[in-house]
């Protein structure tokens, strides 16, 4: 059978890919991601194997995009908090405990403006935010125009005057602990941090201290390090905190495009042509 | 007047024979007798578009947590009992969905516009159709007949004010047009919905399900089946719920209360 196997569609990265099950699969041709992120996967190792690779790259944007745009709100309005005040069994609260923050005429600071974070800021534009943007490099005119979006060279400056600031980072050894206790401290004490990058761009240590001590009002977050967490860690019991399961890509819609995408890549190198979202070990 | 008390009715107003103004708190005034106020001569206000944003947010954020599964995602992500998160469970897509607003005031084109950037479809019902400019803006498109609305909807969301004309306007026939995959949000009034064929219609997955803002009465009675669907958010009546807002809230409620005691005119005045 190993012999047969000419691809591989990893689906929520499994199975693992190592040296030894590249070796038990002679004619492995391509590995298939399911999703944009390719941080679990030893890029150098697969490509010393001949072995190509691709993500998804077009399939998850929007989807991710709106939850970002659902844990920015939810956390804001305390949805959560307030959804289990209004089911339980006792009748009692006080209205001005359970008020929330105004979305409109905030600033939300969004680090990653790649596809992701390009959608993300066409969404927080209609809900009239001020946008600021830190990238690796800077977008177009047009681009930033068209979202109102201004940029910080440097990350400091972003998260200074953020109200919101969302993650949208692929994890590198670049991004790695991104947001540490120094960024942390570096954002109001009123802000909120949000996470839908990956769980290790984000100092997970740090950021329980941050939330712990009022350095930052709340953290929503979408991903963690590891997925899921402990039962006995922190981050599961602080109250201004909303945790999610990676619902990033988890839609129907989504599922179904990812998979397209993976078996056009499939096809393309089983049949020797240009891989659509071929992946380079850098 | 905050949310709703004290009640104002006959006894009240007789016992208060110097009552000038009933300054009342948010945009709706379904609880206010307006003809028994204007018998008596007391002059009664709002605060009608402060509220406005908060909860077009509010309408966008239960559209969001609904067909995420935020809530019951957040409680896998917490329980003790998870061990990891499986493959299988999924929510459904909102960018390129097809978004039906009953009742487009300003709250309701506001939600427009914030759909609009999910890529949104977007269709509406409403007394008056909107300005050809007003309507292209957000690329809604006008349904005379609330039918064709809820048809071909995957969320439908209620926008519109408490009268006569919109009491029970969502019943057992309306919730029977919805597809079976579609999403009910009420961020207007609970009576605007017939309660008990919602609860009937979440049961028989006649629609898919509910995200609700408002219900009656507020908040509901503590066994009621609403609070025990899991296909149904409820929150404790927070449209206008943020700091910000509230403090405006009460700025205009205190000037309307200002210059209704000094004869003056009054801002925001329900007539």
């Amino acid at each position: 059978l190993s012999k047969k196997v000419q691809a591989i569609y990893l689906w929520w990265h499994k199975p693992v890919i190592d040296q030894e099950l590249l070796q038990s699969l002679p004619n492995l041709k391509v590995i298939a991601n399911s999703g944009v992120g390719m941080d679990h996967l030893d890029l150098k190792l697969v490509a010393s194997f001949g072995v190509k690779m691709a993500n998804a790259p077009r399939a998850v944007s929007s989807s991710t995009a709106d939850t970002g745009m659902a844990l920015l709100l939810a956390s804001a309005r305390r949805l959560v908090e307030v959804y289990y005040i209004a089911i339980s069994s006792s009748m009692d609260f006080c209205e001005a405990d359970i008020l929330g923050v105004g979305v409109a005429g905030a600033t939300l600071g969004i680090i990653g403006m790649g596809s992701i974070g390009y959608k993300i800021a066409l969404r927080a534009k209609a809900f009239e935010m001020n946008i600021l943007y830190h990238n690796r490099t800077r977008r177009k005119e047009q681009e930033e125009k068209a979202v109102r979006a201004t940029y910080c060279k440097k990350i400091d400056s972003l998260l200074q005057q953020a109200d919101f600031v969302m993650v949208v980072v692929s994890l590198t050894p670049q991004t790695y602990n991104l947001i540490g206790k120094r960024e942390l401290e570096l954002m109001k004490p009123t802000a909120t941090l949000i996470n839908i990058s990956r769980g290790a761009v984000v100092d997970q240590e740090a950021l329980v201290t941050a939330l712990q001590t009022g350095v930052i009002r709340a953290a929503a977050l979408d991903v963690t390090y590891p997925e899921p967490l402990p039962r006995d860690h922190p981050l599961l019991k602080l109250k201004n905190v909303i945790i999610t399961p990676h619902l990033g890509t988890r839609t129907d819609k989504a599922t179904y495009m990812i998979t397209e995408e993976a078996v056009e890549n499939i096809l393309a190198a089983l049949n020797g042509l240009p891989i659509p979202s071929e992946v380079l070990p850098s | 007047m905050w949310y709703h008390k004290p009640v104002v009715n006959k006894e009240l107003l007789q016992s208060l024979p110097n009552l000038k103004i009933v300054a009342s708190s948010g945009v709706g005034i379904d609880h206010l007798d307006l003809n028994l106020l204007s018998s008596y001569g007391v002059k009664v206000s709002n605060t009608p578009f402060v509220v406005s944003t908060d909860t077009a947010d509010l309408g966008m954020a239960l559209m969001l947590a609904s067909s995420r599964r935020l809530v019951e995602g957040y409680e896998m992500a917490v329980s003790p009992d998870t061990e990891y998160f499986p493959a299988d469970w999924l929510g459904t897509e909102v960018s390129g969905a097809t978004l039906g607003i009953v009742g487009m005031g300003t709250i309701g084109y506001k939600v427009a516009e914030r759909a609009k950037a999910f890529e949104m479809k977007i269709l509406y019902h409403n007394r008056n159709q909107r300005k050809k400019e007003e309507e292209s803006a957000v690329g809604a498109v006008y349904c005379k007949k609330i039918d064709d609305l809820l048809q071909q909807s995957d969320f439908v969301l209620l926008a519109v004010n408490l009268t006569p004309q919109t009491h029970k306007l969502i019943g057992k026939r309306e919730l029977e047009l919805m597809k079976p995959t579609a999403t009910l949000i009420n961020i207007s009034r609970g009576l605007v919905v017939d309660q008990d064929a919602l609860v009937e219609a979440l049961q028989n997955k006649t629609i898919k399900a509910a995200a609700l803002d408002v219900t009656c009465p507020e908040p509901l009675p503590r066994d009621h089946p609403l609070l025990k669907l899991k296909n149904v958010i409820i929150t404790p009546h927070i449209g206008s719920a943020t700091k910000k807002t509230r403090l405006v809230m009460m700025e205009e409620m205190s000037e309307s209360i200002q210059a209704g005691l000094a004869g003056l005119p009054v801002p925001h005045e329900v007539l």
